[in-house]
């Protein structure tokens, strides 16, 4: 039976709930009964009874140290040296959709570039009428605009192109991070220097070690790619960019130069590094797609996950995750706990915005049972996200880049959770 | 159509481009003048380049290779380096002039960088003669073996891209585990985080 975007009436909805976990009704209704008091209630705490600090000790404030756990993670094998790596955002313990600065995810080539900004030059030059040199405080002149947009590396879930290994939405997933970024239109810099006719391609490059290259078509870069200098409303920080980086909505984290120094306007792209020894997406049969810009739809489950156990038994859960596509917008996302034999469509929640994170939902009774858990994309083009297999069938298991497939977690009766893969 | 413009910033002057344009495209614009041989490429990447990518460009340890491979792409274990996988000589040049050696970049002179892709261009095969000198005269003569091993991305005329309806119940008769995470096991450890939990839910 098939189901294309019509809404599942109340009745038939319930029905598939209902009958994907049966007997979970008997466990409702009634709230647990304690039998001794809780010192917790019945004992008079220390932040109950002595001051704590004052407003000067924080100026600038950190998570409670209780949420100690909530950092990036580094895995020491998948790279050669910690200066050209990745680190991964804790998605498994973040809700909503944007991400905390001090918890986006970085990817270096080079190393965290520390540029004084009194001395960030951005440079424009190539095939325009007037090559330009701005500072940062000229950038800070120009008309200004807000928007939200994710940003993904081409590598995440490159790790699982032939199978479940890392174990944790973390590591498979979180390579992305998705924050409110405060800029210029790079149309805005690009009509000040003047394009000339010709100019169909944009070289963004860095400032740091890597002096990172991509080519953009014009296309593109005078559509919705900013040139950002804040983030979640405060300055970049450093391993984002600071002061200054490029912001090319929807497409792979690669193109999103950091530390931006130069752009430059020219006929051809520059078939640099990062465009044809990385980020080209290698094929069964040997070649390679090159320029595969756009991110696709996708999603993933974010708890329970492997770093997010059930810790609390049967009854009343939430199964939340993240969902995204660099073509649009997330209208509808399906979940499913026995492994995609059945599917309900997620509830969509908080705002919906281009090429953001969007954030879901599935509210239900567990009867205790494991379960197979797996969500569906489906972005505002009708493109649906794919499963690993699918993917594999046209792509092989080489290309490392652009892996949107479904992923599957296993949940055990005591709640735990791992990542695994299924027929 | 005239673009609205605010008269901010100012004309970048020919030296500031010239420090920082360095950019070279396959059709070997923005090559300076120079030149290097493949004997004076080897000296120079045995004392800038072989602690981390060997003295044949074979790679060290976890470096990156830069030769070798040829043949392996459609393999199950793809070896891709500048003779097997690169398109074009220019990346090459450009990019060894840009970002290396990693932890000195921009430090080679032109001639350097001539020699050291001379060199590259030796140990893959690409040129047989240790007496090959290579310049910015004879740069776009030198085609790399995988130059035509891309494609403009075409995921939209893939199979999976239409919209299509998806089942919703019934799916499948039952499903099975096939491969697990825990097997492999080479996820970091994160106690602080099993700890945090332990003391939540108790």
């Amino acid at each position: 039976m098939t189901d294309s975007h019509q809404k599942d009436g109340p009745t038939r909805r319930s029905f598939l709930a209902g009958s994907a976990v049966a007997g979970a009704a008997a466990l409702t209704g009634t709230a647990a009964r304690a039998t001794d008091p809780d010192p917790a209630i019945t004992e008079v705490q220390p932040w109950a009874r002595y001051l704590g600090d004052g407003v000067d000790a924080r100026p600038y404030g950190h998570p409670s140290e209780y949420e100690a756990q909530v950092v990036r993670r580094n895995v020491e094998w998948l790279t050669a040296d910690t200066t050209s790596s990745v680190n991964f955002t804790p998605i498994h313990e973040l809700d909503g959709i944007i991400t905390p600065n001090g918890l986006c995810f970085e990817r270096h080539h080079g190393g965290i570039a520390e540029v004084d900004p009194a001395q960030y030059r951005l440079m424009i030059n190539g095939m325009v009428d007037r090559e330009l040199i701005f500072t940062l405080e000229d950038l800070k002149r120009f008309p200004r605009e807000n928007r939200a947009y994710f940003l993904e590396c081409a590598a995440n879930s490159g790790m699982e192109w032939r199978g479940a290994q890392l174990n944790g939405c973390q590591y498979t997933h979180g390579m992305i991070h998705n924050v409110m970024y405060t800029g210029v239109r790079l149309r805005t810099l690009l009509e000040e220097a003047g394009v000339q006719p010709a100019g169909e391609w944009l070289l963004a490059e860095g400032a740091d070690a890597s002096a990172m290259t991509r080519s953009i078509p014009m296309e593109k870069a005078l559509d919705d790619c900013m040139v950002a200098f804040k983030m979640n409303g405060e300055a970049l920080r450093p391993e984002q960019g600071y002061p200054v980086r490029l912001v090319v909505p929807g497409w792979e984290g690669n193109m999103w130069v950091k530390w931006l120094r130069r752009l430059e306007v020219g006929d051809q792209p520059w078939q640099q590094r990062e465009e044809t020894s990385k980020y080209t997406d290698l094929l069964a049969d040997g070649r390679a797609r090159r320029f595969t810009w756009e991110m696709d739809a996708k999603s993933v489950i974010t708890s329970p996950s492997p770093q997010a156990p059930i810790t609390h038994g049967p009854g009343p859960m939430v199964l939340t995750g993240l969902a995204w596509s660099g073509r649009g917008t997330i209208p509808r996302v399906d979940v499913t706990i026995d492994g995609g034999i059945n599917w309900v469509e997620a509830r969509m929640d908080g705002p919906s915005w281009d090429k953001s994170l969007h954030r879901f939902y599935y509210e239900f009774d567990w009867d205790g049972s494991p379960m197979i858990l797996q969500s569906r994309a489906h972005d505002s083009t009708g493109y649906v996200q794919p499963t690993k297999d699918a993917l594999r069938d046209v792509r092989g298991e080489n290309s490392i880049y652009h892996n949107n497939g479904i992923q599957t977690y296993a949940v055990a009766a005591d709640g735990s959770v791992e990542n695994v893969e299924i027929a | 159509a005239q673009a609205q413009t605010y008269g901010l910033g100012r004309e970048a002057l020919p030296e500031e481009v010239a420090a920082w344009d360095i950019d070279v495209r396959p059709d070997g614009l923005g090559l300076p003048e120079g030149s290097g041989s493949v004997l004076e490429g080897e000296d120079i990447f045995l004392e800038r380049c072989a602690s981390c990518h060997g003295g044949f460009a074979e790679g060290a340890g976890r470096w990156p290779p830069l030769a070798g491979g040829q043949g392996s792409l459609s393999s199950d274990d793809p070896l891709k380096t500048i003779g097997s996988y690169w398109p074009y000589l220019s990346t090459v040049w450009d990019y060894v002039h840009r970002a290396m050696p990693f932890g000195d970049a921009q430090s080679l002179e032109p001639d350097e960088v001539y020699a050291i892709t001379a060199f590259l261009l030796y140990m893959n095969d690409v040129v047989l003669d240790d007496q090959f000198v290579l310049s910015n005269e004879n740069f776009t003569d030198i085609h790399l073996p995988n130059e035509d091993g891309f494609f403009m991305d075409d995921r939209e005329e893939s199979p999976l891209f239409p919209p299509h309806d998806v089942c919703m119940t019934n799916c499948a008769d039952s499903v099975e585990i096939v491969m697990r995470a825990n097997i492999l096991d080479v996820t970091p450890e994160d106690a602080a985080a099993r700890e945090a939990r332990a003391a939540v839910a108790a």
